[in-house]
């Protein structure tokens, strides 16, 4: 059993966790997931981690709520106990030696994205953040995202935080601008993946992404997992999570990640109270 | 005087056509009368030619004496001796081809039924007596386990009993590795496995759920760091094996390890699951092992109208046992046999419609020394599906291999081990399917006895 620290709500829809976890704790590396059952009749699902303490022995995970499990999860109180929470999993992300690197976060993905751009200035790198929400309400780590980079640009698709417009623009305008970079980052929805990958493409310039496709075990057991890389099948858990940006078959992992669709929006239901309120 | 009946007791079992409807264990077991009147075919022969063929080397013709005797208790004292996990051997080994084709009575006839027998005292003792396993004088040494499937229980049980403080370490949230992942419910209900291991843990084994040795700790850790004097690998062959042809990666194909551990360890096959399964109409199961029969009747019990097992070789070829191929035949399962896919189509949303595949016919031996499938010109054909399971066989996890310095593997990835479970570190063992690649749960068992026994020596030797 694994206590939770500290519970902090990010946005209505994005909670963030500190878990006493202090073997995962010791061991984590940006890029790095774990997986977690919620309770004894729990799934299992993966989660990257955000941060980790390794003195204080905690990990902390930034979920967004889409399905029953992350709303169960969401039930859970500050003191009280997750019953699985196995890690670190996945290959850290590989930051040693770039100079200058656009990261690029896209909604919760940012949770993922902020801890490879803390390690990045900490490795004394000039770090220029791209980060794009829906709207205003949704944005998180504006703050720790800001102490951690030399440019930060905010977008979002209404306009009402920072610039209206897609991470892909404001990537465009500062490659445009004459920033050469060692290397971009993208971690969010596959599909602003696949669209950072296509412009930075253009530009030939080398691009990370971090998949987070539907997982049981973690640890190269089931398959479930794959994706295709440069026309080869690849695992994101042992292979990845991070994979070459120019080589991954999009299309594919977003057929794949609607293979229970049904069934997850049909669980949500029945874990959330306030959907089981209206229907009575 | 001996029973001279020339044929084993059948087992009673679930009837085909409801068995396949839900996930109960379809043998149900001898009755304590069946037992003794079976135990009495055992001639009790001089020089116990069964005994050779277990791995685990049970005193098969003690026990069943007292079987005959009806001291159960008795006889599940003399298996433990020898085997820790008799209620899961007495129902997945294969007997066939083990202790009881080297049983005298099979010369002329059937076998002693050996396994029944196995499971009967292994059932009635679980049932019947409450007494814990007693403990063993501590000696003061410390072994750490690498996975709790067969081969790790079995090392575990094995050094606990001599006194050594024993600690396992499972990569998932239950003990038991392919004995829960794997085998379905029906051929080998969770509850024994759960059984099996509370006895181990009465021993004094610890079991540490939730830790995957190679990312959190490491060998040498386990070793340098927290004290353990020798380490036991049995982490298994977990790495599915895929046929690369075109559409594996659509949404509709499993692996047979993501649709075993979906509908087992998970538990999908109940309604209030929480872990997702698709219930498909028409299921094609690719491979001809075990593992194939148990995804193939899996998908039946999860309503599946036709099933085919698809598999590139013939009958005679089928790597299952044969009471597997029974069992799967009796509930409704299509052999599609010297038959290989060549392609999975796309239909609607991702889903898989249908596989491509041609006919073969049987060539010369091979390197197995099975007849090679060689493909029929122009026999292309589809097989109509919604769903297709891969069960074509598994590597071992390079997990450990990548993170233990001075660890030797094969080429294809199994960890390199001497006659006595020694690799290529000093203290370091390993046994079972990380050994050998997949082989079956009796094998693992005894590479892990084997192993407890040199660990014992080598623990021994160094103080």
């Amino acid at each position: 059993m694994y206590k939770i620290i500290k519970k902090q709500e990010l946005n209505p829809t994005v909670t963030l966790m500190e878990v006493d976890a202090p073997f995962v704790a010791k061991k984590a590396e940006p890029g790095q997931f774990i997986i977690l059952r919620v309770d004894e009749e729990g799934e299992r699902i993966p989660l990257t981690v955000a941060d980790f303490d390794r003195k204080k022995g905690t990990v902390t995970i930034i979920f967004q709520i889409v399905g029953g499990t992350t709303e169960r999860l969401n039930h859970l109180k500050e003191g009280e106990y997750i019953h699985d929470f196995v890690g670190p999993l996945g290959e850290p992300s590989h930051v040693e030696g770039l100079k200058k690197v656009a990261v690029v976060g896209g909604g919760v993905g940012c949770a993922i994205a902020y801890p490879v751009a803390k390690k990045l200035h900490e490795l004394g790198a000039e770090v220029h953040s791209v980060v794009g929400f829906r709207t205003k309400d949704l944005v998180i780590l504006e703050r720790q995202f800001r102490a951690v980079s030399d440019v930060y640009k905010l977008m979002s698709d209404d306009g009402s935080a920072g610039e209206k417009g897609l991470v892909t623009d404001a990537l465009k305008a500062l490659i445009e601008a004459g920033n050469v970079y060692d290397e971009v980052i993208a971690i969010g929805p596959v599909v602003m993946m696949k669209f950072v990958s296509l412009l930075t493409k253009q530009y030939n310039i080398k691009t990370t992404v971090s998949m987070n496709p539907i997982m049981i075990d973690g640890t190269g057991m089931c398959g479930c997992c794959r994706l295709t890389v440069a026309g080869k099948t690849k695992f994101a858990c042992v292979d990845g999570p991070d994979f070459d940006g120019h080589e991954v078959d999009y299309d594919e992992i977003m057929k794949r990640a609607s293979t229970y669709k049904e069934f997850e929006k049909r669980e949500r239901e029945e874990a959330c109270n306030l959907f089981k309120k209206e229907v009575k | 005087m001996p029973n001279m009946s020339l044929k084993k007791h059948e087992m009673p079992s679930q009837a085909p056509e409801v068995r396949n409807k839900n996930f109960k264990e379809v043998a149900l077991g001898y009755t304590a009368e069946t037992a003794v009147e079976e135990a009495q075919r055992c001639l009790n022969c001089k020089n116990k030619p069964c005994i050779g063929g277990c791995p685990v080397k049970i005193h098969i013709p003690d026990f069943i004496a007292k079987v005959a005797a009806g001291e159960f208790e008795a006889a599940y004292q003399i298996i433990q001796q020898t085997s820790s996990l008799p209620a899961v051997c007495g129902r997945v080994c294969p007997q066939e081809t083990q202790c009881e084709q080297k049983c005298v009575r099979g010369i002329k006839g059937e076998p002693v039924a050996i396994g029944r027998l196995e499971r009967f005292v292994a059932d009635w003792h679980n049932a019947n007596s409450c007494d814990l396993p007693v403990k063993a004088e501590p000696n003061g040494h410390k072994v750490a386990v690498v996975g709790s499937g067969p081969a790790g229980l079995t090392c575990a049980g094995d050094l606990a009993k001599r006194g050594y403080e024993v600690t396992v370490f499972e990569a998932l949230h239950l003990a038991g590795g392919v004995l829960v992942y794997g085998i379905p419910e029906f051929r080998l209900p969770k509850s024994i496995v759960q059984k099996e291991i509370d006895n181990l843990k009465a021993l004094g084994v610890k079991v540490e759920t939730n830790m995957v040795i190679g990312r959190v700790l490491s060998v040498d850790e386990l070793m340098d760091e927290y004290g353990f004097e020798a380490v036991f690998i049995g982490s298994g062959a977990g790495l599915p094996r895929f046929m690369n042809i075109p559409g594996e990666n659509l949404k509709s194909v499993y692996s047979a390890n993501e649709f075993l551990t979906r509908v087992n360890l998970m538990k999908a096959y109940k309604d209030d699951s929480r872990t997702p399964v698709l219930h498909a109409k028409k299921v094609a199961v690719v491979g001809g092992g075990n593992v194939a029969m148990d995804a193939a009747r899996c998908a039946k019990r999860l309503g599946a109208e036709e099933v085919y097992i698809v598999y590139r070789r013939g009958e005679n070829e089928l790597p299952a046992r044969a009471e597997e191929v029974e069992h799967a035949k009796e509930e409704g399962i299509v052999f599609r046999l010297l038959t290989n896919p060549t392609a999975i189509l796309e239909g609607e949303n991702g889903m898989v419609r249908g596989m491509t595949c041609v006919e073969m016919e049987l060539g010369e031996p091979d390197a197995s020394g099975r007849r090679r499938p060689v493909e029929k010109a122009g026999s292309e054909f589809t097989i109509e599906c919604d769903c297709v399971i891969m069960a074509i066989g598994t590597s071992p996890n390079p997990l450990i291999k990548n993170t233990t310095k001075g660890l030797e593997t094969q080429k294809w990835g199994g960890i390199i081990a001497d006659e006595h479970g020694l690799t290529s570190r000093k203290g370091v063992y390993a046994g079972g399917d990380a050994v050998t690649g997949a082989a079956t749960v009796i094998l693992a068992m005894g590479a892990g006895k084997t192993a407890a026994e040199a660990i014992d020596e080598y623990i021994r030797s160094e103080n």
